[in-house]
């Protein structure tokens, strides 16, 4: 019956890299910004391309870049960098019944490739029944080209792109997360996780500023809570 | 053009634990089955972890965010499409911002 099912397939890897299309309204200007920051912080156009090549994680790499000092801030920039993609780590799993399907490179490279959004689009695509881990990979090899030719473009314009901080482009991805937000959410049993989940992002976000620690542990605690009254009420019943 | 060898070592060490992240939870769920309460909390994590980025910068923001999150979140129920809600919800947003 599985083998019936595609694993990898091109078409999946098409459909998946046209998914990402209307993303690119926020990416863009986020891999404008990141180029832009690098120059800013003394990066060369290799050294930039080559951050957004092999790490490719915007949240990262901005948060990264400012605290960069003339010195590369190597151990701090790491540790800042496993906290802010912390989350990754609680991603990926769900994701298990395509990836549990693939091997090498398309197991390895489909993960190397996961971003949030593309992580999000195949969620959806993996609850409309489709088996094929080849949507995440062609999303996240789209999604990789246009965050390398977004930072470069960002790095040759330079100052010219300087944005003030408060600009409202900077909401565009924002508005990625909370467009994404909308679909899942699926009823009221959903409230009370994502209550709890908001509340314990926003002390994280006060108590440790600068990190992102509060990504992490909002989507934990709001998980915990949820799992809690589900086990609560099932031994009521 | 240049490249710098301590650059190089940082952003390698980025890579090094961003990969660690994306590869290393679903691995360890792979290799150790973990208990059904880790099973059942997954189900929860998608909508609590986009929650969780979404509030805090709500809260820091101004009336030019919520606006445009109000907007987003409208479009996005009466379209089912990504990129006119973006555009909505960025638009909502710049309106408010050029008008204060």
């Amino acid at each position: 019956m599985s083998r019936a099912r595609p694993r990898f397939s091109r078409a999946a890897i098409r459909a998946g890299a046209i998914a990402t299309l209307p993303l690119y309204v926020g990416v863009i200007p986020f891999a404008l910004v990141c180029g832009v920051q690098s120059q800013a912080h003394g990066l060369s156009m290799l050294e930039a391309a080559l951050m957004s090549a092999v790490v490719y994680a915007g949240s990262a790499q901005l948060l990264a870049l400012e605290h960069w000092g003339p010195v590369a801030p190597l151990v701090g920039a790491a540790i800042a960098t496993f906290v802010v993609n912390l989350r990754l780590a609680l991603m990926g799993p769900l994701l298990a019944p395509w990836l549990d399907r693939v091997r090498g490179w398309r197991l390895w490279g489909s993960l190397f490739l996961m971003a949030d959004q593309t992580w999000a689009l195949s969620l959806a695509e993996q609850k409309g029944g489709r088996w094929d881990a080849g949507y995440l990979f062609g999303g996240g090899v789209a999604m990789w080209v246009v965050w390398l030719v977004g930072t470069v473009a960002g790095h040759a314009l330079g100052a010219a792109l300087q944005l003030p901080p408060g600009h409202p482009l900077f909401f565009t991805a924002l508005a990625v997360f909370i467009a994404i937000l909308v679909p899942m959410w699926r009823g009221r049993g959903d409230l009370l996780p994502w209550a709890v989940a908001a509340v314990a992002a926003l002390v994280l976000y006060r108590l440790l500023p600068g990190t992102s620690w509060y990504v992490a542990g909002g989507a934990l605690a709001g998980a915990a809570a949820g799992v809690m009254r589900d086990r609560g009420a099932s031994r009521a019943a | 053009m240049r490249l710098d060898p301590w650059v190089l070592a940082t952003i390698l060490a980025m890579a090094a634990t961003t990969y660690l992240n994306r590869a290393g939870g679903y691995w360890l769920f792979r290799t150790f089955s973990p208990p059904p309460i880790v099973r059942q909390m997954l189900a929860y994590i998608p909508g609590a972890l986009f929650v969780s980025y979404v509030v805090p910068k709500l809260v820091a923001g101004g009336p030019e965010e919520w606006a445009g999150a109000f907007v987003t979140i409208l479009a996005m129920k009466a379209t089912g499409n990504l990129a006119v809600t973006i555009l909505a919800g960025t638009g909502a947003a710049w309106a408010v911002w050029a008008l204060a």
